[in-house]
């Protein structure tokens, strides 16, 4: 099976970010399954301290595009990424085998909550301890910041020592946030955080991301549009493993140029 | 479903070839005949516990709790203790779990998470087919093989090399031929391995692969992901599993009879000839002819189904409805 | 790569790489020893088992000591057992797991009958042939391939019983529904649709119960004892392959252990060939 563009309209429109604010900049990313082209060439600047949003139908690319950015799919053989992705200077697709240290600074969460079979502090502690070491005054403050941070403190508070388990859904989703800013990530990556989450928890996550990128740059996987329109700074809209077009949410969705972001926005297709 | 199609509708048909309604009667009986077969089963389970402790009833209310204590095993005398057998049995059973879960536990972690895929997969068939190699195979080798093998290559050398009155010396004793409980351990070892291996296997994979992928991109290394997120994930099951396969090693007859040395007396060390249950039935049981003596095998037949049923219901219910068949 | 000293320890990292790639040897290690030790074993297996093979082994029953001979008798008497036990045990156990799937769903009775089932999976199979000894051979004074018979019969059972409930509950409940809705009743439903929807399974499950009885030694040893003839006779007692071979295994002769190995050789090869016919089976009615 091949992926093919549509005929009409080839037109990609990119409006990115200045080059001095991009943390991560793609370039020319092709990706692979086995054989199967994922992505043709997609183009994503990151913009520091800012949140990215990757809208398009189901298929075109955007996790993928996604999981390339903290490499996640190297847990898979067969699996492989060609082009560029630049982040601190280097690409991070050259770096071999040092996965670890790149995922201590770009930090992931999930479409499923994940919460580990451990108690809600050492849920947040273990991802901390991974890379640094860290006396317990500074990480029962560590694990109260990052709580507070991802609005769960207040429900928690009382029992941190109680497994991660027991948490509600959009609790256990807030304490994956939680536990990937533990660790002080310059990025956050989102896969359709929210999908999974009844519409209060998905408002209460939405905040806390909001109320995080004064300090951590996000990029976040949706299929809600609303929800991309709501928190992000940037929108990409991908189809069919290209990024068709990229430009500041601010008119993203009241104006889009190109006519398949037209349709997808307007309910046309997807 | 292609097999919905190919059902005749003949088959299916509401009235017989005579146009007379089939009646319901019809499952009414088929109902029972299933029913009566699940309380057979169950029938043979009551009868299998009744008849064992009917049988050694005998024994048990002669020697009353010295049954359990005193390691005179004398078919001569009439005189029957089980210390030896039973402590025999939990020794073995336990020496075995020892040596084979921390490379069961290797094994299933090399095939799930480090090995490519590809041989995994055949890997993983061959251990599987290695569990359900018989018992019997097992204890030959251990016999024939493993036996002279440890007699001339650790006991003889040992021997010599210990010093007379030593702590080490009360661990090594023994009649240098290969025949005592710590090979007997390892052919079990040998054999519980590749069952524990296979369930553990199983269970690792049953990890939900975002649950991987969350730990990896926390940064975690493959050591962290497996020992500090998956195992923790399975860890009741894989309890569970862990059980099955000391239940297995302690009701084995073949794979030790063969090699643990048949000595009824309390084993002294561990190079030191012994018995467990089930060798001691298997070896004495066809001899047996003192009504007694029958009855005082049969006693240890109950004490081993005591202890395995113990030990195979709690793993069962650790595992679930998930258990291996 | 350079990044905020805070942000992560490099001294760490290098350490969690190092108990890292420490593991990973380990397991390696791990399973080179659980395959060295398997090869060793399969490896004496078939060199001392062929050695011992020769056309005798089929057509001539046991020898005395240094006479030529075979395991005519001991292969006869496996067939004979084994067919009698699965027969019971698949009556038996196909009917018991039906009741499971099908009629016992959420009742006491069938949580506890799985519980109870899935113990006697696991339990020592010398127990079996001491409560069949008991039943058996003791009343009627006197070893025979029935008692024997009966002992195989009551280890496969179980599995047969949880086989049986495993595969039928795979099938769809449309099914099941769309044969009620033309107005048959459950039991037609079940014998008509539902057993003919899982035959492979069946299949699978009797032929996992067949290699799970076939090696089996311990049940036989105070039930059918061992006859050194041929016999077909169900109240005589009656050889079988793995008793045979403890016997011979046990003995001080060299033609006797030869023998030996070849059975044991033979038992092996039966038992993974089934295994793998089973799951050949299982493997073709899934991806249909």
């Amino acid at each position: 099976m091949t992926f093919e563009a549509p005929d009409q309209d080839q037109r990609t429109v990119m409006i990115p970010p200045p080059e001095g604010d991009r943390v991560i900049d793609v370039h020319g990313l092709d990706f692979f399954y086995g054989k199967n082209q994922a992505l043709y060439g997609v183009e994503l600047p990151v913009a520091r301290n800012k949140v990215t949003a990757l809208i398009g139908p189901s298929g075109c690319g955007k996790s993928t595009l996604l999981r390339t950015l903290n490499r996640i799919y190297d847990l898979y053989a067969g699996q492989s990424a060609t082009g560029k992705i630049m982040f601190d200077g280097s690409n991070i697709l050259d770096q071999g085998k040092n996965s670890e240290q790149l995922r201590a600074r770009i930090g992931m969460v999930f479409q499923r909550p994940t919460p580990f079979p451990m108690s809600i502090y050492d849920n947040i502690a273990f991802g901390v301890r991974l890379h640094r070491s860290v006396g317990k005054a500074e990480m029962d403050e560590i694990v109260e910041r990052s709580l507070v941070r991802a609005a769960l403190w207040d429900e928690v508070k009382d029992k941190l020592t109680t497994s991660g388990l027991g948490l509600s859904g959009g609790q256990q989703q807030r304490l994956c946030v939680a536990r990937g800013i533990a660790i002080n990530p310059d990025v956050l990556l989102l896969d359709e955080p929210a999908s999974a989450l009844d519409p209060l928890s998905t408002a209460k996550l939405e905040s806390t991301l909001i109320e995080l990128k004064s300090s951590i740059t996000i990029v976040i996987v949706t299929h809600n549009l609303q929800q991309a329109a709501r928190i992000s700074d940037y929108t990409g809209f991908m189809l069919l493993g290209k990024m068709v077009e990229f430009r500041p949410s601010s008119d993203a969705f009241v104006s889009p140029e190109t006519k398949q972001m037209q349709d997808y926005i307007t309910g046309r297709f997807g | 479903m292609s097999t919905a199609a190919s059902v005749s509708d003949e088959a299916l048909r509401v009235t017989d070839a005579q146009g007379n309604a089939r009646s319901p009667r019809n499952d009414w009986l088929f109902r029972n005949l299933c029913l009566s077969a699940v309380l057979a089963m169950m029938a043979t389970l009551i009868g299998l516990v009744g008849s064992l402790v009917s049988g050694g009833w005998m024994a048990l209310s002669h020697f009353g709790f010295s049954f359990f204590t005193t390691s005179t095993w004398d078919p001569v005398a009439d005189q029957y203790g089980a210390a030896g057998p039973i402590v025999g049995t939990l020794i073995t059973a336990l020496l075995a779990l020892v040596f084979a879960l921390p490379i069961a536990v290797g094994v299933a972690v090399f095939l799930v998470e480090i090995c490519p895929q590809i041989i995994a997969r055949w890997l993983a068939i061959a251990v599987e087919l290695l569990a359900g190699i018989p018992s019997i195979v097992y204890g030959m080798w251990g016999l024939f093989v493993l036996a002279p093998w440890f007699a001339q290559n650790v006991q003889i050398p040992l021997m010599t090399w210990v010093t007379p009155g030593s702590w080490l010396e009360a661990i090594v004793s023994g009649v240098p031929n290969g025949a005592n409980i710590f090979t007997a351990s390892l052919i079990l070892a040998v054999m519980i391995l590749p069952y524990i291996a296979a369930i553990l296997r199983e269970l690792l994979m049953s990890v939900p692969s975002h649950m991987r992928e969350a730990a990896y991109g926390l940064g975690c290394t493959p050591r962290e992901v497996v020992m500090r997120i998956m195992l923790p994930y399975v860890r009741r099951s894989a309890i569970g599993a862990v059980m099955l396969g000391l239940g297995r090693a302690l009701g084995e007859t073949m794979a030790v009879t063969f090699i643990i040395g048949n000595s009824h007396n309390f084993p002294h060390s561990l190079f030191d000839s012994g018995s467990t249950i089930s060798s001691t039935i298997a070896n004495e049981f066809t001899e047996a002819t003192g009504d007694m003596h029958i009855s005082a095998l049969i006693a240890l037949g109950t004490v081993l189904f005591m202890i395995t049923f113990v030990t195979i219901a709690l793993a069962r219910l650790l595992l679930g409805r998930g258990g291996p068949k | 790569m350079t990044a905020p000293v805070e942000r992560y320890d490099r001294l760490l990292h290098l350490r969690r790489k190092f108990y890292n790639s420490v593991f990973l040897v380990l397991t390696g290690i791990a399973t080179l020893i659980a395959l060295t030790a398997l090869f060793l074993i399969l490896e004496t297996l078939v060199v001392k088992g062929l050695a011992g093979m020769d056309s005798h082994v089929f057509t001539m029953s046991q020898p005395a000591p240094d006479e030529q001979g075979g395991l005519l008798n001991a292969i006869v008497g496996s067939l004979v057992m084994c067919g009698f036990g699965m027969v019971i045990a698949l009556v038996v156990g196909i009917l018991a797991g039906t009741w499971l799937a099908e009629y016992g769903d959420g009742t006491r009775l069938a949580a506890i009958v799985r519980f109870l089932n899935d113990i006697l999976i696991s339990a020592p199979s010398i127990l079996i042939g001491l409560f069949v000894y008991q039943l058996l051979v003791r009343p009627f004074h006197g070893f025979s391939s029935l008692a024997g018979g009966v002992a195989l019969s009551l280890l496969a059972m179980p599995v047969a019983t949880r086989a049986t409930e495993d595969i039928m509950r795979l099938q769809p409940y449309a099914l099941r529904e769309a044969g009620m809705a033309l107005g048959a009743n459950r039991g037609l439903v079940i014998r008509a649709i539902i057993w003919r929807a899982s035959t492979s399974g069946l299949m699978t499950g009797a032929l996992l119960s067949f290699a799970r009885i076939s090696g089996e030694t311990a049940p036989l040893l105070f039930t059918s004892l061992g006859n050194p003839f041929l016999s077909f006779s169900l109240t005589q007692p009656m050889a079988a392959l793995p008793t045979t071979i403890f016997q011979f295994a046990m003995s001080a002769y060299d033609d006797w252990q030869r023998l030996a190995w070849a059975g044991a050789l033979l038992i092996a090869a039966a038992v993974l060939a089934t295994n793998i016919l089973g799951r050949a089976l299982t493997r073709g009615s899934m991806q249909k």
